[in-house]
């Protein structure tokens, strides 16, 4: 106890004054706005939606089931449901999102409704830089705000994304065969009926493709 | 300033003095009358204009400082390097609101701030800061110094005291306790060093020292007692000064800011810079008493004016306070009261006695050796006995586990 756990002290500090103009491994700062580190694969901000294709609108795979919106717990999710319905990626008509509102003010990033979400449609963004000067509406994304293409996806979660994407085209191949047996055996079913009556017999044509 | 004969020095008379020539020169314009008492005005606003520019710049090479003896920056985002820092704390602190708490004393809690800043800027009468350059030449300089840095005390209790808060109130309690403690031993290494100068007059004290054996100075920390005065002058300075890690009074984990808790804008800033002059000003009288004031380090280096080995001395010892504060941890309250009183203390009182010792043993090796022994022998019986109770080791809870 003669004070030499200080000087040693003091030296440890002057080395690391001295070393850190020397070596710039010793700096750990990453100088945020002009320097950046790449996000996690795993991070996540606040929810977005994945649409297929070049357009937006048309490639959405919400189809306004509103299971997020109740799900959500601090509920931050508004969706109006369309009159009309579109094809989704299977080919099955259905409703899609006239209105899909998320105030990212209010939400508290804890992805239960990616979770819930049956149609792959709804995940988390890695963008963290929303800091607007409106003070109403600019935290409030609409559904165009929303939309990014399944390539950004792929591009900001790429193992997830593959998952999804094999899990959609096996979904996909499987209703296809299910409809194409469906379609044999309506098509055989139409045989099968027209069979009794060969005096005039069934255009086979229309059930096959 | 004194207008005393200039001593024999290599330093051309028109660089070494030349504030004391610019100040004549400015000062010849009037009736002779009024000279002195525009000399001292002008000396004044030099003072409050130097030392204010000096907390600014030492802010921002502190906060630069500190960040890389943490592997950090540091502040480089105003101006080029970061140096443009301070005009943004200026302008934020100007800028902010001033809140007064609803139940505190009004008048105590405005006053507080305004004590500090100008009993720490009356300090700066006496020192002196290059040859020839002291505003107040007084008799008993040092006296004057110590009267006018122990009011600091008063203005902190008056902050805590007035804010009507606990956590103020706590920071001025440890503050007042803390630098009570450690201006006896701050005082009595000074009674050392007036014992040998025979002086209470800083220019005396700094004359006393300006001779060189060949070319080393005859400063006193180069002699035994002088060393070990020095040595607890910078912790008790450091202590008095609330510098870390004799931060309590501001512990921030602890007492959020300490008796300036409940301080804002201006006022908060007020309190800042009064620190800093304090810092600079402890800083300055360490350097007159033990550091031989404005003489150079080295007999051939008196081709530089004396002034620049004032301020540099004065600025390397503000490094040592930032590096100090960027390796030692806060102390609790009862380890510092210990230390104040078990240890520096004593060994104050002792260094007295060798002080009186080296005094009348006359020239000669001899009194090197005695007190040197008599210094080094203490210090280590002090520090293994005084701590032979304690046990150092991880520590054991109780309750806690």
């Amino acid at each position: 106890m003669l004070g030499e756990g200080i000087l040693k002290g003091m030296a440890e500090t002057a080395k690391n004054f001295a070393g850190s103009f020397v070596s710039e491994d010793r700096l750990t700062t990453v100088e945020y706005p002009e320097q950046r580190i790449p996000t996690f694969e795993n991070a996540r901000v606040f929810p977005f939606l994945v649409y297929d294709g070049s357009d937006w609108a048309a490639g959405m795979r919400c189809v306004a089931c509103q299971i997020c919106e109740k799900e959500c717990p601090p509920k931050c999710i508004y969706i109006e449901k369309s009159q009309d319905k579109k094809p989704d990626f299977v080919g099955k008509p259905q409703f899609y999102p006239a209105r899909f509102d998320i105030d990212v003010s209010v939400c508290m990033s804890c992805q239960i409704c990616v979770e819930v979400c049956p149609f792959e449609a709804i995940k988390m963004d890695t963008e963290f830089e929303l800091a607007t000067d409106n003070r109403f509406g600019g935290l409030l994304l609409d559904r165009e705000e929303l939309a990014k293409s399944n390539e950004y996806y792929h591009r900001i979660h790429p193992t997830e994304a593959d998952e999804v994407d094999a899990r959609l085209n096996s979904e996909k191949a499987a209703a296809e065969a299910k409809a194409k047996a469906a379609a044999q055996a309506a098509a055989a079913k139409s045989a099968d009926a027209a069979k009794p009556s060969p005096a005039k017999p069934a255009p086979s044509t229309g059930g096959e493709d | 300033m004194l207008a005393a004969p200039v001593s024999t020095h290599s330093v051309p008379v028109i660089v070494d003095q030349a504030f004391v020539l610019f100040k004549d020169w400015l000062v010849s314009f009037l009736p002779p009358s009024w000279r002195p008492a525009a000399g001292v005005v002008l000396c004044v606003i030099a003072i409050v204009c130097v030392f204010p520019g000096l907390f600014a710049l030492t802010t921002v090479f502190e906060r630069k400082g500190l960040g890389r003896m943490q592997n950090r920056y540091g502040p480089n985002r105003v101006g080029p390097y970061g140096f443009f820092q301070p005009v943004a704390d200026g302008i934020k602190s100007l800028t902010k609101e001033d809140v007064v708490p609803l139940n505190a004393d009004v008048v105590v809690h405005f006053l507080a701030p305004l004590t500090l800043v100008v009993t720490v800027f009356m300090g700066f009468a006496v020192l002196p800061m290059g040859r020839n350059m002291v505003l107040a030449n007084l008799d008993a300089g040092l006296l004057f110094f110590f009267s006018m840095s122990a009011a600091t005390e008063l203005s902190v209790f008056m902050a805590g005291w007035s804010s009507r808060n606990k956590y103020s109130l706590l920071g001025a309690m440890r503050a007042v306790a803390q630098m009570i403690s450690y201006e006896v031993p701050l005082l009595l290494t000074t009674v050392a060093v007036v014992m040998i100068a025979g002086s209470l007059s800083l220019p005396k004290i700094v004359a006393a020292q300006s001779g060189y054996t060949g070319v080393f100075p005859h400063w006193y920390i180069f002699t035994p007692w002088g060393l070990a005065s020095f040595l607890v002058f910078a912790i008790a300075a450091t202590a008095e000064t609330n510098r870390s890690p004799f931060d309590l009074p501001e512990g921030e984990s602890e007492i959020v800011a300490g008796y300036h808790t409940e301080y804002s804008g201006f006022k908060f800033a007020l309190f800042f810079l009064g620190e800093y002059l304090a810092m600079f000003s402890i800083s300055g009288i360490g350097v007159t008493l033990f550091l031989g004031g404005w003489s150079a380090p080295l007999s051939f280096l008196n081709v530089v004016p004396s002034w620049f080995w004032f301020f540099s001395k004065v600025m390397v010892s503000i490094f040592v306070f930032i590096w100090m504060r960027g390796t030692l941890p806060r102390l609790r309250q009862d380890q510092l009261m210990n230390f104040a009183w078990k240890f520096v203390l004593p060994f104050t009182l002792l260094n007295l006695g060798v002080t009186a010792l080296w005094r009348f043993m006359g020239e000669g090796w001899a009194r090197w050796v005695v007190s040197s022994v008599i210094l080094v022998g203490v210090y280590v019986f002090m520090g293994r006995v005084g701590m032979f109770k304690k046990h150092f080791g991880p520590r054991s809870y109780r309750y806690a586990e």
